[in-house]
Protein backbone atom coordinates (compact mmCIF):
# COMPACT_ATOMS: atom_id res chain seq x y z
CA UNK A 1 0.00 0.00 0.00
CA UNK A 2 1.77 3.43 1.15
CA UNK A 3 5.44 3.25 1.27
CA UNK A 4 6.21 4.04 4.92
CA UNK A 5 4.21 0.64 5.79
CA UNK A 6 7.35 -0.91 4.51
CA UNK A 7 9.59 1.18 6.87
CA UNK A 8 10.95 -1.04 10.05
CA UNK A 9 12.89 0.19 13.46
CA UNK A 10 16.10 -0.25 11.24
CA UNK A 11 14.65 2.33 8.80
CA UNK A 12 13.76 4.94 11.42
CA UNK A 13 17.33 4.82 13.42
CA UNK A 14 18.84 5.53 9.87
CA UNK A 15 16.18 8.35 9.38
CA UNK A 16 17.43 9.79 13.11
CA UNK A 17 20.74 9.38 11.90
CA UNK A 18 20.70 11.64 9.15
CA UNK A 19 19.08 14.40 11.28
CA UNK A 20 21.55 13.60 13.70
CA UNK A 21 24.64 14.42 11.22
CA UNK A 22 23.05 16.97 9.52
CA UNK A 23 21.49 19.50 12.04
CA UNK A 24 25.26 18.34 14.16
CA UNK A 25 26.91 19.99 11.51
CA UNK A 26 24.76 22.79 10.99
CA UNK A 27 25.07 23.45 14.79
CA UNK A 28 28.82 23.83 14.59
CA UNK A 29 28.43 25.93 11.43
CA UNK A 30 26.08 27.94 13.54
CA UNK A 31 28.05 28.73 16.39
CA UNK A 32 31.01 29.19 14.74
CA UNK A 33 28.76 32.14 12.36
CA UNK A 34 27.84 33.04 15.54
CA UNK A 35 31.04 32.23 18.14
CA UNK A 36 28.11 30.90 20.46
CA UNK A 37 27.61 27.84 21.95
CA UNK A 38 24.96 26.33 20.09
CA UNK A 39 23.12 22.61 21.15
CA UNK A 40 20.76 20.64 19.30
CA UNK A 41 18.24 17.87 20.86
CA UNK A 42 17.90 14.41 19.56
CA UNK A 43 16.17 14.20 16.67
CA UNK A 44 12.87 13.21 16.14
CA UNK A 45 11.37 10.67 13.57
CA UNK A 46 7.96 10.77 13.40
CA UNK A 47 5.01 9.29 10.71
CA UNK A 48 2.34 12.49 11.25
CA UNK A 49 -0.69 13.00 9.01
CA UNK A 50 -0.52 16.89 7.58
CA UNK A 51 -2.69 18.41 10.57
CA UNK A 52 -0.48 16.62 13.27
CA UNK A 53 2.65 18.14 11.48
CA UNK A 54 1.03 21.82 11.98
CA UNK A 55 0.82 20.86 15.33
CA UNK A 56 4.09 19.81 15.84
CA UNK A 57 4.80 23.96 15.34
CA UNK A 58 2.47 25.54 17.46
CA UNK A 59 -0.76 25.52 15.10
CA UNK A 60 -1.17 26.42 11.46
CA UNK A 61 -2.02 30.01 12.32
CA UNK A 62 1.11 30.49 14.28
CA UNK A 63 4.19 32.80 12.26
CA UNK A 64 7.24 32.13 12.07
CA UNK A 65 10.34 32.75 9.73
CA UNK A 66 11.16 29.81 7.23
CA UNK A 67 13.87 28.66 5.04
CA UNK A 68 12.86 26.64 2.28
CA UNK A 69 14.52 25.03 -0.22
CA UNK A 70 14.53 22.55 -2.69
CA UNK A 71 16.50 19.34 -3.05
CA UNK A 72 17.04 17.45 -6.39
CA UNK A 73 19.59 15.19 -7.27
CA UNK A 74 19.84 11.55 -6.51
CA UNK A 75 17.07 12.03 -3.59
CA UNK A 76 14.72 14.94 -3.74
CA UNK A 77 12.89 16.58 -0.73
CA UNK A 78 12.13 19.46 0.89
CA UNK A 79 13.89 21.39 3.59
CA UNK A 80 12.50 23.97 5.82
CA UNK A 81 14.63 25.78 8.39
CA UNK A 82 11.91 27.20 10.89
CA UNK A 83 12.63 30.00 13.26
CA UNK A 84 10.01 31.51 15.95
CA UNK A 85 9.94 35.76 15.64
CA UNK A 86 12.14 36.23 18.67
CA UNK A 87 15.02 33.63 17.54
CA UNK A 88 14.83 35.27 14.22
CA UNK A 89 14.81 38.78 15.22
CA UNK A 90 17.73 37.79 17.83
CA UNK A 91 20.04 35.86 14.90
CA UNK A 92 19.40 39.15 12.86
CA UNK A 93 20.78 41.41 15.78
CA UNK A 94 23.95 39.09 16.05
CA UNK A 95 24.41 39.28 12.62
CA UNK A 96 23.61 42.91 11.47
CA UNK A 97 23.53 45.11 14.70
CA UNK A 98 19.61 45.91 13.38
CA UNK A 99 17.11 44.06 15.49
CA UNK A 100 13.96 44.48 12.50
CA UNK A 101 13.07 42.36 9.39
CA UNK A 102 14.42 44.87 7.07
CA UNK A 103 15.87 44.15 3.94
CA UNK A 104 19.32 43.68 5.54
CA UNK A 105 17.48 41.41 7.95
CA UNK A 106 15.72 39.61 5.37
CA UNK A 107 19.07 39.02 3.21
CA UNK A 108 20.96 38.00 6.58
CA UNK A 109 18.45 35.00 7.54
CA UNK A 110 18.44 33.82 4.10
CA UNK A 111 22.20 33.78 4.22
CA UNK A 112 22.06 31.92 7.72
CA UNK A 113 19.08 29.60 6.29
CA UNK A 114 21.36 28.93 3.20
CA UNK A 115 24.87 28.36 5.51
CA UNK A 116 23.00 25.91 7.50
CA UNK A 117 20.72 24.02 5.19
CA UNK A 118 23.90 23.50 3.35
CA UNK A 119 25.83 22.65 5.69
CA UNK A 120 23.00 20.05 6.65
CA UNK A 121 22.40 18.87 3.41
CA UNK A 122 26.59 18.49 2.54
CA UNK A 123 27.37 16.31 5.62
CA UNK A 124 24.43 14.27 4.28
CA UNK A 125 25.50 14.22 0.89
CA UNK A 126 29.37 13.12 2.16
CA UNK A 127 27.46 10.15 4.82
CA UNK A 128 25.57 8.29 1.82
CA UNK A 129 27.68 9.55 -1.23
CA UNK A 130 24.38 10.94 -2.91
CA UNK A 131 24.44 13.50 -5.42
CA UNK A 132 22.33 16.85 -3.59
CA UNK A 133 21.80 19.64 -5.31
CA UNK A 134 19.81 22.20 -3.30
CA UNK A 135 17.60 25.02 -4.86
CA UNK A 136 18.80 28.56 -3.84
CA UNK A 137 17.13 29.25 -0.38
CA UNK A 138 13.98 31.29 -0.06
CA UNK A 139 12.21 33.22 2.79
CA UNK A 140 9.45 33.62 3.60
CA UNK A 141 7.76 34.69 7.34
CA UNK A 142 4.32 33.68 7.44
CA UNK A 143 1.99 31.22 8.87
CA UNK A 144 2.74 27.77 9.31
CA UNK A 145 0.45 26.23 7.73
CA UNK A 146 1.12 28.08 4.78
CA UNK A 147 4.36 27.54 4.88
CA UNK A 148 4.29 24.22 4.99
CA UNK A 149 1.90 23.53 2.97
CA UNK A 150 4.66 24.23 0.30
CA UNK A 151 6.81 21.27 1.12
CA UNK A 152 3.69 18.88 1.38
CA UNK A 153 2.79 18.95 -2.38
CA UNK A 154 4.64 16.50 -3.31
CA UNK A 155 3.72 14.27 -0.90
CA UNK A 156 -0.08 14.75 -0.94
CA UNK A 157 0.00 13.30 -4.59
CA UNK A 158 0.51 9.82 -2.75
CA UNK A 159 -1.69 10.31 0.82
CA UNK A 160 -2.07 12.33 3.37
CA UNK A 161 0.92 11.32 6.11
CA UNK A 162 4.32 12.79 5.91
CA UNK A 163 7.66 11.19 7.36
CA UNK A 164 9.38 14.20 9.24
CA UNK A 165 12.73 14.41 10.37
CA UNK A 166 12.81 17.17 13.15
CA UNK A 167 15.94 18.38 14.77
CA UNK A 168 15.98 21.32 17.26
CA UNK A 169 18.57 23.59 17.56
CA UNK A 170 18.93 26.32 20.53
CA UNK A 171 21.36 28.68 22.52
CA UNK A 172 23.12 27.11 24.96
CA UNK A 173 22.26 29.71 27.28
CA UNK A 174 18.72 30.36 26.67
CA UNK A 175 15.76 28.23 27.70
CA UNK A 176 14.93 25.86 25.44
CA UNK A 177 11.37 26.94 23.56
CA UNK A 178 9.58 24.72 21.59
CA UNK A 179 10.68 26.43 18.16
CA UNK A 180 13.83 28.12 18.38
CA UNK A 181 15.21 26.74 15.28
CA UNK A 182 13.71 23.56 14.17
CA UNK A 183 15.32 21.80 10.98
CA UNK A 184 12.20 19.77 9.01
CA UNK A 185 13.42 17.19 6.17
CA UNK A 186 10.85 15.85 4.09
CA UNK A 187 12.04 13.54 1.30
CA UNK A 188 9.85 12.66 -1.94
CA UNK A 189 8.08 9.22 -1.50
CA UNK A 190 10.25 7.68 -3.94
CA UNK A 191 13.49 8.83 -2.49
CA UNK A 192 13.35 6.37 0.72
CA UNK A 193 14.31 3.64 -1.25
CA UNK A 194 17.91 5.44 -2.87
CA UNK A 195 18.53 6.77 0.78
CA UNK A 196 18.51 3.94 2.69
CA UNK A 197 20.30 1.82 -0.18
CA UNK A 198 23.35 4.62 -0.35
CA UNK A 199 23.90 2.74 3.47
CA UNK A 200 23.64 -0.45 2.47
CA UNK A 201 19.64 -0.97 3.88
CA UNK A 202 17.20 -2.19 1.27
CA UNK A 203 13.46 -1.65 1.14
CA UNK A 204 10.95 -4.15 1.08
CA UNK B 1 -14.37 19.02 4.11
CA UNK B 2 -16.94 20.25 6.04
CA UNK B 3 -20.57 21.65 6.41
CA UNK B 4 -21.89 24.00 9.02
CA UNK B 5 -25.14 26.08 9.48
CA UNK B 6 -25.76 29.21 11.90
CA UNK B 7 -25.04 29.79 14.27
CA UNK B 8 -21.82 28.10 13.87
CA UNK B 9 -19.03 29.59 11.59
CA UNK B 10 -16.76 27.46 9.80
CA UNK B 11 -12.74 27.91 9.08
CA UNK B 12 -10.05 26.76 8.32
CA UNK B 13 -6.23 28.43 9.34
CA UNK B 14 -2.97 28.34 7.35
CA UNK B 15 -3.96 28.50 3.64
CA UNK B 16 -1.12 29.01 1.76
CA UNK B 17 -0.78 27.46 -1.80
CA UNK B 18 -4.19 25.58 -1.09
CA UNK B 19 -7.66 27.32 -1.95
CA UNK B 20 -10.28 27.32 0.77
CA UNK B 21 -13.78 27.10 -1.08
CA UNK B 22 -16.90 28.10 0.45
CA UNK B 23 -20.14 27.40 -1.19
CA UNK B 24 -23.68 28.75 0.61
CA UNK B 25 -27.10 28.99 0.27
CA UNK B 26 -27.75 32.71 2.65
CA UNK B 27 -31.44 32.40 3.17
CA UNK B 28 -31.28 28.82 4.56
CA UNK B 29 -27.82 29.58 6.61
CA UNK B 30 -25.97 26.88 5.57
CA UNK B 31 -22.24 26.70 4.32
CA UNK B 32 -19.63 23.93 2.96
CA UNK B 33 -16.01 24.74 2.90
CA UNK B 34 -13.48 22.45 0.82
CA UNK B 35 -9.29 22.70 1.19
CA UNK B 36 -8.28 22.27 -2.11
CA UNK B 37 -4.85 21.23 -2.39
CA UNK B 38 -3.96 19.99 -5.88
CA UNK B 39 -6.12 20.95 -8.82
CA UNK B 40 -7.08 17.57 -10.31
CA UNK B 41 -7.11 14.10 -9.19
CA UNK B 42 -4.85 12.75 -12.05
CA UNK B 43 -2.05 14.38 -9.58
CA UNK B 44 -2.61 11.50 -7.65
CA UNK B 45 -0.12 8.51 -7.58
CA UNK B 46 -2.04 6.81 -5.07
CA UNK B 47 -4.90 3.95 -5.06
CA UNK B 48 -6.95 5.34 -2.60
CA UNK B 49 -8.37 8.69 -3.48
CA UNK B 50 -8.89 11.54 -1.16
CA UNK B 51 -11.80 13.28 -3.02
CA UNK B 52 -11.41 16.05 -0.46
CA UNK B 53 -7.53 17.26 -1.83
CA UNK B 54 -8.81 17.77 -5.74
CA UNK B 55 -10.37 21.05 -7.00
CA UNK B 56 -11.89 18.58 -9.63
CA UNK B 57 -13.32 15.95 -6.96
CA UNK B 58 -13.70 18.44 -4.25
CA UNK B 59 -16.24 21.10 -5.43
CA UNK B 60 -18.34 18.70 -6.80
CA UNK B 61 -18.74 16.95 -3.68
CA UNK B 62 -19.29 19.95 -1.32
CA UNK B 63 -21.89 21.27 -3.54
CA UNK B 64 -23.45 17.37 -2.67
CA UNK B 65 -22.78 17.94 0.97
CA UNK B 66 -24.50 21.29 0.99
CA UNK B 67 -27.59 20.24 -1.08
CA UNK B 68 -27.75 17.25 1.43
CA UNK B 69 -27.94 19.87 4.57
CA UNK B 70 -30.52 21.92 3.16
CA UNK B 71 -29.15 24.19 0.45
CA UNK B 72 -31.07 24.52 -2.51
CA UNK B 73 -29.06 24.25 -6.20
CA UNK B 74 -30.47 27.19 -7.64
CA UNK B 75 -29.54 29.47 -4.61
CA UNK B 76 -26.05 28.74 -4.21
CA UNK B 77 -22.98 31.02 -4.04
CA UNK B 78 -19.26 30.64 -3.86
CA UNK B 79 -16.57 32.67 -1.86
CA UNK B 80 -12.82 31.72 -2.45
CA UNK B 81 -9.34 32.73 -1.05
CA UNK B 82 -5.86 31.43 -1.44
CA UNK B 83 -3.89 29.86 -4.07
CA UNK B 84 -0.62 32.62 -2.99
CA UNK B 85 2.42 31.90 -4.43
CA UNK B 86 4.73 31.16 -0.82
CA UNK B 87 8.28 30.75 -2.00
CA UNK B 88 9.43 32.67 -5.28
CA UNK B 89 11.73 30.42 -7.12
CA UNK B 90 13.31 30.82 -10.65
CA UNK B 91 14.49 27.41 -10.80
CA UNK B 92 13.23 23.58 -11.84
CA UNK B 93 10.10 22.07 -11.39
CA UNK B 94 7.92 25.35 -12.41
CA UNK B 95 4.93 23.14 -12.55
CA UNK B 96 4.90 22.47 -8.61
CA UNK B 97 5.92 26.07 -7.91
CA UNK B 98 2.90 27.21 -9.41
CA UNK B 99 0.62 25.10 -8.22
CA UNK B 100 -1.28 28.29 -6.37
CA UNK B 101 -2.68 29.98 -9.34
CA UNK B 102 -3.14 26.65 -11.14
CA UNK B 103 -5.69 25.74 -7.76
CA UNK B 104 -7.36 28.92 -8.52
CA UNK B 105 -8.72 28.24 -12.04
CA UNK B 106 -9.34 24.55 -11.27
CA UNK B 107 -11.76 25.41 -8.49
CA UNK B 108 -12.93 27.79 -10.63
CA UNK B 109 -13.61 25.80 -13.53
CA UNK B 110 -15.28 23.69 -11.24
CA UNK B 111 -17.67 26.14 -10.53
CA UNK B 112 -18.36 27.41 -13.16
CA UNK B 113 -19.23 23.77 -14.68
CA UNK B 114 -21.91 23.36 -11.68
CA UNK B 115 -23.08 26.94 -12.60
CA UNK B 116 -22.49 28.17 -9.19
CA UNK B 117 -21.90 32.02 -9.04
CA UNK B 118 -18.15 33.31 -7.57
CA UNK B 119 -19.39 36.35 -5.56
CA UNK B 120 -16.25 37.40 -3.99
CA UNK B 121 -12.66 36.55 -4.03
CA UNK B 122 -9.16 36.97 -2.86
CA UNK B 123 -6.79 34.82 -4.21
CA UNK B 124 -2.65 34.96 -5.75
CA UNK B 125 -0.44 37.37 -3.85
CA UNK B 126 2.70 35.61 -1.24
CA UNK B 127 0.83 35.50 1.67
CA UNK B 128 -0.65 32.78 4.31
CA UNK B 129 -4.45 33.19 5.15
CA UNK B 130 -6.90 31.90 7.59
CA UNK B 131 -10.31 31.89 6.65
CA UNK B 132 -13.63 31.96 8.46
CA UNK B 133 -17.12 31.85 7.22
CA UNK B 134 -20.43 33.08 8.48
CA UNK B 135 -23.30 31.32 7.34
CA UNK B 136 -25.57 33.64 8.86
CA UNK B 137 -23.84 36.69 7.16
CA UNK B 138 -22.39 35.23 4.13
CA UNK B 139 -19.38 37.06 5.49
CA UNK B 140 -15.62 35.57 4.58
CA UNK B 141 -13.18 36.89 6.88
CA UNK B 142 -9.63 36.64 5.66
CA UNK B 143 -6.25 37.56 8.13
CA UNK B 144 -3.13 37.84 7.17
CA UNK B 145 0.19 38.07 8.90
CA UNK B 146 0.56 41.99 7.27
CA UNK B 147 -2.81 42.89 6.81
CA UNK B 148 -4.51 42.08 9.10
CA UNK B 149 -8.77 41.16 9.00
CA UNK B 150 -10.56 41.59 5.71
CA UNK B 151 -14.09 41.12 5.24
CA UNK B 152 -15.26 39.97 1.34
Amino acid sequence: MLYFDKLNTDHMDILKEIGNIGAGNAATALSQLLNKKIEMNVPDVRIVSFDEMMELVGGADHVVASVFLRIEGDVSGNMFFMLSLEQAKSFIQQMTGHKEFGELGISALQELGNILAGSYLSSLANFTNLELYPSVPALSVDMIGAILEYGLIELSRVGDFAIVIDTALYEADQVQDSLNGHFFLLPDPDSFAPLFRSLGVEMR
Amino acid sequence: MNVVKSPNVIRTSGLGSCVGVVVYDLAREVAGLAHVMLPDSSFAKSSELNIAKYADTAVEALVERVIKEGGRKNALKAKLAGGAQMFQFTTANLDIMRIGPRNVEAVKQQLRRLNIPIVAEDVGGSNGRTIEFNPETGVLSIRTVNQGVQEI
